[in-house]
């Protein structure tokens, strides 16, 4: 290929793939726009193509109208305690499964993996059965607690884990280390990267998760910003500026921790998800 | 990632002569950190599906449950909505996800390509839609669709076309939540793919090259079988997403119009958490457990081993 033939197709494709790009990215401009404008100013013939200054008062009627403030602290904090929690709870038993041998090994494996395979719906009435006789309807520990043994979150786990030499393990053994000392000490910190993928992964899920939030909070008091959303959308006389304003606020700051770690973040997840 | 989960059941090695210090300790150990995840996987999991299917059993009415055997499973097999659900449910699945994966194939290749300038900023664009939640995209879908003052009516009415019915006539409403749902999903099995495609010797297309290979004989004769077991997993994945699929149709349709876009994810949550007949719903559940692994099956046949 000569090298003007080969700049030719590098500029066709590259400026193909960049008119791709913008259809995709389009949304993402137009909501940014939407949150700034008022419901009739969105919805206007031509429609607003740059950012107004109706954001202020989009948010007020979020807050008059849902408890936004109440709803963003309730996300924020069902999604943090989830990540610590399940994180714990994936690396504890990816750890186990990694770099132990012992009896029912395979077994105990293969049946939290088939939680991947078994679809969420099958569980949604008897776990909404089981929460309503524990006294839990309208509490984070009812969205947090059946979704902490997540089987994506310890396959992640157990694939990293088996990338830890023995030898790192056993030394620490000799030195006099404990068993949960060696997990602590030894183990975690080389997994740092690994981790932060596992983090972002399981904040990213329990942020956006929708159904199961959606059946077990019913209080608007105890409401996630997905649930929230949704129910105003329902309304007779929807505020689509406030709406749009809410689901920025709930996209974008997600967007932009992604765009921080994405670089980890996908080859941390890829490592563990697609292997032969 | 099927062959990874069995791919490890080494047998166990040989001691390594490490047997002396195998203290009691290092035979407990290993339990008690597997042990959370197994109890709460028994708890939210495991007992839940055993309970379903008691629960499919049986009929609520006036707040007791009584025990009618299989009768929900037989009125399921008469009940035209369901059927209308797995109608809809199977034309995405028809449509939408290998339209889907072969613009997810054709995106890989071209983010893999040498000729594309600024691959990050290109890889990271396509992937964003990914982060995005559910509801929140469907409620801008919502908005942009909108048939009187949508923008994408506005802008179709630049060009001087008519404007689209996207979420009121029930064959548009279907293209539009595959178009959302392609939207959201694209990107992210395109990285699935980027990633296996990068593991593809150079080697093989410099010999594809040497032996006169144009840019389509080489795709398919080594890019497509070197992505094949990433097919398989994107394939496996989008199924069993689609057949579960929820939030977008809830949000962004409700199921309607006149039921065009009622999935059975939408059908069995209106029975549930609607009408509250949590036995009836059950039974859909199951159902859907049953088709989602038979299709599974299926597909690994096709797609899993070389004949």
């Amino acid at each position: 290929m000569t090298a003007a033939r080969h700049r030719g197709r590098s500029i066709l494709l590259t400026s193909g793939l960049a008119i791709a790009l913008a259809a995709f990215a389009l949304p993402f401009y137009w909501l940014v726009v939407a949150a700034t404008h008022s419901s009739s100013e969105i919805f206007d013939s031509p429609p607003p193509l740059l950012p107004g200054g109706h954001l202020a008062a989009n948010l007020r009627t979020l807050q008059d109208t849902a408890q936004f403030g109440r709803v963003v602290l309730n996300s924020l904090l069902i999604a943090v305690i989830y990540t610590l929690c399940a994180g714990a709870v994936c690396a504890l038993a990816g750890y186990g499964f990694a770099k132990y041998r012992f009896r029912g090994r395979e077994a105990l494996f293969g049946l939290l993996m088939l939680g991947l395979v078994i679809p969420a719906q099958v569980t949604l009435v008897p776990l909404f059965q089981m929460m309503a006789e524990l006294r839990w309807l309208n509490t984070y520990q009812a969205v947090i607690m059946p979704n902490l043994a997540l089987p994506f979150g310890i396959f992640l786990m157990r694939q990293s884990m088996a990338a830890l030499p023995d030898e790192l393990l056993d030394s620490g053994r000799i030195d006099g280390c404990g068993e949960l000392r060696l997990f602590w000490k030894v183990v975690l910190p080389p997994m740092k990267p690994a981790l932060a993928a596992l983090a972002i992964f399981l904040f990213l899920y329990q942020w956006n998760d929708f159904v199961w939030p959606l059946i077990v909070l019913r209080d608007s008091a105890s409401y996630t910003i997905p649930v929230a959303l949704a129910s105003l959308q329902g309304l007779d006389d929807t505020d689509y500026g406030a709406i749009l304003a809410g689901t920025a606020a709930a996209a974008i700051p997600m967007a932009l921790v992604f765009l921080a770690l994405q670089r980890q973040f996908v080859s941390g997840l890829l490592a563990g998800a697609v292997k032969e | 990632m099927t062959a990874t989960l069995t791919g490890r059941t080494a047998p166990a090695a040989p001691s390594r002569g490490a047997a002396p210090r195998s203290r009691p300790r290092r035979r407990v150990a290993p339990y008690l950190f597997v042990l959370p995840a197994l109890l709460l996987f028994a708890a939210f999991k495991i007992y839940p599906i055993g309970r379903s299917f008691v629960i499919s059993l049986h009929k609520t009415v006036g707040g007791t449950e009584r025990f009618v055997g299989v009768d929900n499973y037989t009125r399921l097999l008469g009940d035209p909505l369901f059927w209308t659900a797995l109608k809809n449910t199977s034309v995405i699945l028809a449509v939408q996800v290998p339209l889907m994966l072969a613009l997810a194939t054709g995106l890989a290749v071209a983010l893999n390509s040498t000729l594309l300038r600024g691959r990050a900023v290109f890889r990271l664009g396509f992937f964003l839609p990914m982060v995005t939640g559910l509801v929140a995209y469907g409620i801008l879908f919502s908005v942009l669709l909108s048939k009187d003052y949508g923008l994408l009516n506005w802008l179709l009415d630049l060009f001087g076309a008519d404007p689209v019915p996207w979420l009121t006539d029930p064959l548009w409403a279907k293209a539009s939540l595959g178009l959302a749902l392609t939207w959201h999903y694209t990107g992210y099995n395109a990285v699935i793919l980027l990633a296996r495609l990068q593991a593809v010797p150079a080697e093989l297309y410099d010999a594809a090259a040497v032996d006169g290979a144009g840019a389509w004989t080489s795709f398919r004769h080594v890019t497509l079988p070197g992505l094949r077991p990433a097919l398989l997993l994107t394939t496996v994945l989008s199924t069993i997403g689609t057949l579960q699929v929820f939030d977008e149709p809830y949000v962004l349709t409700g199921g309607g119009p006149d039921n065009a876009t009622l999935t059975i994810g939408v059908y069995l949550y209106q029975n549930a958490f609607k009408y509250f007949d949590f036995g009836y719903a059950s039974a859909i559940a199951y159902a859907l457990a049953v088709l989602i692994g038979i299709l599974g099956m299926i597909q690994f046949r096709l797609l899993g081993e070389k004949p």
